[in-house]
C-alpha cells in the first residue's frame, strides 16, 4: 500500500535519512523503531509532505506522493496523529473531531464521531469539554480520533505513548491494535517505546543515524539480542 | 477603628508627595518663554503646589482605604474631586486631574467598604473581572437585543445632528472591526493594513460614481468586489509569510495603497482628494435634496414631511447600521461553518491544521477576501457619507485604530468588538470638551484594559457548537 524507494531528506547540510527503503501492506501495523534523532519523524514529515525529500520516492496505491503538497496527501485518505498530539486546546473536543472531518465527506460526520466515541468512551462523555482541559491520554486519544474522522485508509502516528503514563500507553495501544484488526486500517507508527510498540506491530524496522539497521517481524525483533540491548532493557 | 493613618502609610504619602514635587518642579514649575530678549523661563509654582497637593490628597485616600480607615478615605476623595470644580486651579489639566482623581480614589473607597476592608489584590480584582466578562459573554443574546433596541430607536429620541454624526462613526468603526476580525481575530493573523481595503472601498465607490454615474446600490457591491481584489493581491505575496513578516507586509501593502492614491493624479486627485462624491439616493426612489436636480422627487415630498438635512443623516444611519449588521450575520455564520473553523484552527496550530489537510493557502485567501470585501463596504459608506475623500483619511494610524478595537474587544468576539468601539471612538468624543486631554483619557483608557484585561475585554472563546442538554458545561472548565 505504501512503498517508500530510497527516500533521502537533507536538513542544510545534515543528512537526516541516508536513503531508506520500506513498505507498509493492506492491513499491517508496521513500525519505525529507534533512538532520538535517528531520523523517525523526518521520515513521517516525508511522507506527509511537510519536509520536502532529496531523492527517492514515495508511493501510496501506485501513485508517487512524493511532491504532492500536505493537504493532498490527506485527501488520498492518508491521516496523521502528530507528535506531541496537537490537539486544538481552546476548541471542544468535538470541534476538534469536526476538523478531522474536514477532508472527509459531511454525509458521514455522524456515524464516524459516532465510530470515535465508540472507541473511546472517554470522549464521549468529554464531548463539550475544552481540548485543552483533557488528560495527556485523552489528549492522545483524541488526536487519534481526529485522525480516524478523515475517514483514512493509513494512519500514521507519531509517537503515540510521548509522554504518557504505561498504563495509559497500553490502552492506547491496545486501541491501535483493535481498530487494525476489527476495521483492517493499515498502521504505520514511529515509536521510541519499542516494547510496546514491537508488541502490536506485524513488521518492525530499526532506524539508527538515517539508516535501517535491521527489520523483521514484531515478535521477532522483540526476541533478537541487539535489539533488546539497545532499545528494551531499562523500559 | 483607627482614626489616623499608620507610621508607614503617612510615610508613604509624604515620599510619594516628595517624588511629586521633584518630577514636578521642573517639568512644570519651569516653562520657557519665547521673548524678544531671547528664551526666557517662567515659574509656575502655583501649579507645582497644587499638583503636588492634588496627588498628596489622592495617594491619601488610597492608603487610607487600604488600611480601612473611612474616615479618612472619603474626605479626602471628596475634597480631591469637589477642588476640581471649586478650588483656584490654574490650568485645565489640573481640573481634570482632580476630577478624575477624585472620582477613581471615591470608587476605590466604596469598593474596600463593600468588600469589609479586605484588600483587593490584583489576582482578585482580575478574577473579579472575569467573572463579569463571562456573565456579560453568557448573556450576549440578550445584551444584543437591548443594544439592537436602543440602536434602531436611536434617531427618533435624539433626532440631534451631533449625536447622530458619532453615532455613525462608531458604526463605521464597529463594521470594520468585525471585518477585520475575520483575519485577525479568526484567521489569527495579523494586519496591520487593513485600511487599504476601507481606502479601495472609498476610492472604488467615488471613481465609479462620478465617472460612469452609476448609483450607490450598484457601486457597493463593485466596491465590496474591487476591495476582494485587492485582498486576493495581498494575500498572494503573503501566503507563507507568518507573525511578525506577515505583520510587516500588511502594514506596507496598506502605505503602498495610499501612496499610490497620493500621486496617482490623473485618477485619484492626489493629495487634493476627490470632492462632491455623489450622495446616496432613498433606494433609487427619492432625493435626499430640497429641490432635486434630477427626475427623481425629493423624499420629503415623498413621505408629506417638511424638509430637513437630517433625513439624509437618519437614512445613512440606517443604511451603516444594516451594513454593520450584515457584516456581523456573517461573520457568526462563517464562524459557525467548516471554514471558520478552519480559520481558528489555523489560528490556534499552524503545524496540527497541516496534518489535517486543510489547505491553508485556500483559508488565508479566503479569509482575506472576505475581511476586504467588508472593509471594501464600509469605504463605499464613507465616501458616500463624507461626499469627500482624500488620502489624508486613509493613514495607518485608522489600522492601527481598527486593530487595537479587534484586540482590545478580545480577538474573535463580536460583542467585545462593540464595547471596545464604544470606548476607543466613544470616549475621545466624550472627552472632547477636554480637548488636548482626550487623548491622554483615551491612552489611559487602552493601557487599563489591558493591564485588567490582558486577553481583551471578552476573551473567553465560544464553542462554536453547543449540545443540547449540555449547556454551558464545556464553557465553565
Amino acid at each position: 500500500m505504501l512503498v517508500i524507494e530510497n527516500l533521502r531528506t537533507n536538513y542544510g547540510a545534515i543528512e537526516a535519512l541516508k536513503g531508506i527503503s520500506l513498505d507498509v501492506q493492506e492491513g499491517e501495523i508496521v513500525t519505525l523503531i529507534g533512538a532520538n534523532g535517528a531520523g523517525k519523524s523526518t521520515t513521517l514529515m516525508s511522507i506527509s509532505g511537510a519536509v520536502p525529500a532529496q531523492s527517492g520516492r514515495i508511493i501510496f496505491d501506485g501513485e508517487d506522493i512524493t511532491k504532492l503538497p500536505a493537504h493532498e496527501i490527506v485527501r488520498r485518505k492518508i491521516a496523521q496523529a502528530p507528535e506531541g498530539r496537537r490537539i486544538f486546546p481552546r476548541m471542544t473536543v468535538e470541534e476538534n473531531l469536526m476538523l478531522g472531518a474536514m477532508t472527509a465527506d459531511p454525509q458521514n460526520y455522524d456515524r464516524n464521531r459516532d465510530e470515535v466515541f465508540e472507541l473511546f468512551p472517554r470522549l464521549k462523555e468529554r464531548r463539550s469539554q475544552r481540548g485543552g482541559t483533557l488528560s495527556g491520554g485523552e489528549q492522545q486519544m483524541l488526536a487519534i480520533g481526529r485522525a480516524l474522522m478523515s475517514e483514512p485508509r493509513l494512519l500514521i502516528l507519531d509517537e503515540p505513548s510521548l509522554g504518557l503514563a504505561p498504563m495509559i500507553v497500553r490502552q492506547i495501544f491496545e486501541i491501535i491494535a483493535k481498530v487494525n484488526k476489527e476495521r483492517g486500517l493499515t498502521v504505520f507508527m514511529v515509536e521510541q517505546n519499542a516494547n510496546q510498540a514491537l508488541k502490536i506491530a506485524h513488521r518492525a524496522h530499526v532506524l539508527v543515524t538515517g539508516e535501517i539497521t535491521l527489520s523483521g517481524k514484531g515478535a521477532e525483533l522483540r526476541a533478537n539480542e541487539e535489539v533488546r540491548a539497545a532499545y528494551l532493557e531499562g523500559h | 477603628m483607627s482614626w489616623r493613618l499608620s507610621h508607614d502609610g503617612l510615610r508613604e504619602v509624604l515620599m510619594v508627595m516628595m517624588v511629586a514635587m521633584l518630577l514636578l518642579l521642573p517639568m512644570v514649575g519651569l516653562r520657557t518663554v519665547d521673548s524678544s530678549s531671547g528664551l526666557g523661563i517662567d515659574l509656575h509654582i502655583a501649579a507645582v503646589f497644587w499638583a503636588v497637593l492634588l496627588i498628596g490628597l489622592g495617594k491619601k485616600s488610597l492608603v487610607a482605604a487600604r488600611e480601612n480607615i473611612p474616615v479618612i478615605a472619603y474626605p479626602a476623595a471628596c475634597v480631591m474631586l469637589l477642588s476640581g470644580f471649586l478650588a483656584p486651579l490654574p490650568t485645565g489639566f489640573l481640573e481634570f486631574f482632580a476630577l478624575a482623581g477624585g472620582f477613581i480614589c471615591l470608587t476605590n473607597a466604596i469598593l474596600m467598604t463593600l468588600r469589609g476592608g479586605r484588600p483587593i489584590s490584583k489576582n482578585s480584582f482580575g478574577e473579579g473581572m472575569d467573572v463579569v466578562a463571562t456573565k456579560i459573554q453568557a448573556a450576549t443574546p440578550q445584551v444584543a437585543w437591548v443594544m439592537f433596541a436602543i440602536v434602531v430607536a436611536l434617531p427618533f429620541v435624539f433626532p440631534d445632528r451631533y449625536v447622530l454624526d458619532v453615532s455613525i462613526l462608531i458604526l463605521t468603526y464597529i463594521m470594520l472591526g468585525w471585518g477585520l476580525n475575520i483575519i485577525v481575530g479568526l484567521a489569527g493573523l495579523l494586519d496591520l493594513g487593513y485600511v487599504a481595503f476601507y481606502a479601495v472601498g472609498a476610492y472604488s465607490y467615488a471613481l465609479l460614481a462620478i465617472n460612469f454615474d452609476l448609483s450607490f446600490w450598484v457601486c457597493l457591491p463593485l466596491a465590496g468586489i474591487l476591495a476582494a481584489f485587492g485582498g486576493l493581491l495581498l494575500g498572494f505575496p503573503v501566503l507563507r509569510l507568518r507573525g511578525d513578516y506577515f505583520a510587516i507586509v500588511t502594514l506596507g501593502f496598506g502605505e503602498i495603497i495610499r501612496v499610490v492614491l497620493i500621486n496617482w493624479y490623473q485618477v485619484t486627485g492626489g493629495p487634493d482628494g476627490i470632492n462632491s462624491v455623489p450622495r446616496p439616493s432613498f433606494f433609487g426612489l427619492a432625493e435626499f435634496t430640497r429641490r432635486p436636480s434630477g427626475d427623481l422627487p425629493a423624499f420629503h415630498e415623498m413621505f408629506g414631511l417638511d424638509y430637513s438635512s437630517i433625513h439624509r443623516i437618519i437614512f445613512l444611519y440606517y443604511l451603516i447600521l444594516v451594513l454593520a449588521l450584515v457584516v456581523n450575520f456573517l461573520s457568526v455564520r462563517l464562524r459557525k461553518m467548516p471554514i471558520g473553523r478552519a480559520w481558528e484552527a489555523m489560528r490556534e496550530d499552524e503545524i496540527a491544521c497541516k496534518s489535517l489537510g486543510l489547505n491553508r493557502t485556500n483559508l488565508k485567501l479566503m479569509a482575506f477576501m472576505i475581511s476586504a470585501t467588508f472593509g471594501g463596504f464600509a469605504g463605499a459608506f464613507f465616501a458616500t457619507k463624507q461626499g469627500f475623500i482624500s488620502p489624508e483619511s486613509f493613514t495607518f494610524i485608522e489600522s492601527a485604530i481598527i486593530l487595537a478595537i479587534v484586540v482590545l474587544g478580545g480577538m474573535g468576539s463580536q460583542l467585545g468588538i462593540v464595547i471596545a468601539t464604544l470606548l476607543v471612538i466613544g470616549l475621545p468624543e466624550i472627552f472632547r470638551d477636554l480637548e488636548l486631554y482626550r487623548m491622554l483619557t483615551f491612552g489611559i483608557g487602552m493601557v487599563l484594559v489591558m493591564v485588567w484585561r490582558p486577553r481583551g475585554l471578552l476573551a473567553v472563546r465560544e464553542p462554536s457548537i453547543r449540545l443540547h442538554g449540555l449547556h454551558g458545561k464545556g464553557a465553565k472548565s
